[in-house]
């Protein structure tokens, strides 16, 4: 049962991060890039990392997504206008991805020599146990996180209003 | 808090080595990299940086949960929160590029070379 629901998710997000990449409409890309990311919420599933499921739900799929399909449909680009490279610099991206894939299949080969505990608790990813590392080991990042939301925000805001002056 | 024996314990660890996930996140990975390789789109290219993102993430907490460790999943929740101010300041970029340059093309953006 769980094998099958780690195969059937693996397969989902390979195909939909496939189609991500190759899809020629941005709108799709987008549409796809959502199917990733709710197979990858599965995934944290069946890890039992609940908590990483609900901040993956409500982050990327629901915030970063939404602002992806706004910012799509802003800039009205829900067209197949895109003009594509040579045929020479496919070839070598797609080249350059299966040999990165290699090597790093070849480098993380040793994985399974990491000594794993003999003791297993289940309940690391639970809500309660997560706030409290966070909240006693990890507060300082944690305010340091805020301060650059603050920042990230100012940038934006800063970044995307109109200029009053035209630079050109 | 009890601690079982990972032999009693009915759950992913039991029945998927974590080689697989290895193999799944490098393969996302490597898809992510051959987006940003492919794709002129600047928005994809966005789309395919958050892919690798997630790729790593997933891999983080594979590897928290398999050595029961939470340090791992606190980090993916920082690499969440960093990815959504960068996706923040990112679409804001892109649409400050398309008032200037009316185009998402990031062939377009090569005036440092010049």
């Amino acid at each position: 049962m769980i094998e099958a629901l780690f195969y059937t998710l693996s397969v989902v997000s390979i195909i939909s991060a496939l189609l991500v990449v190759f899809s020629k409409n941005p709108v799709h890309s987008v549409l796809y890039l959502i199917i990733t990311f709710f197979s990858i919420a599965g995934q944290y599933i069946l890890l039992n990392a609940q908590f990483l499921f609900i901040v993956q739900l409500i982050v990327y799929s629901g915030a970063i997504m939404v602002l992806f399909l706004f910012v799509l449909m802003l800039l009205n680009l829900n067209k197949e206008s895109e003009p594509q490279k040579n045929t020479l610099f496919k070839m070598a991206g797609v080249m350059i991805g299966c040999l990165l894939f290699i090597s790093m299949i070849a480098l993380l080969k040793g994985a399974d020599r990491i000594a794993m505990p003999a003791a297993y608790d289940s309940q690391i990813g639970l809500v309660s146990n997560l706030g409290k590392v966070l909240f006693s080991n990890y507060v300082v990042p944690f305010e340091i996180s805020s301060i650059l939301f603050l920042s990230g925000m100012i940038g934006a805001v800063m970044i995307g209003k109109k200029e009053s002056t035209d630079i050109n | 808090m009890e601690l079982n024996n990972i032999n009693e314990v009915e759950s992913v660890i039991k029945v998927i080595p974590i080689e697989y996930y290895i193999g799944l996140c490098s393969l996302l990975f490597s898809i992510g990299v051959m987006g940003v390789l492919l794709r002129r789109n600047a928005i994809i290219l966005l789309m395919c940086v958050e892919l690798m993102l997630n790729s790593v993430n997933l891999l983080f907490a594979a590897f928290s949960a398999y050595r029961s460790d939470p340090n791992g999943q606190i980090f993916v929740f920082f690499i969440m929160v960093v990815a959504a101010a960068e996706v923040a300041v990112g679409l804001a970029i892109l649409v400050m590029m398309y008032r200037n340059t009316k185009s998402v093309d990031v062939s377009l953006l090569d005036k440092l070379k010049k």
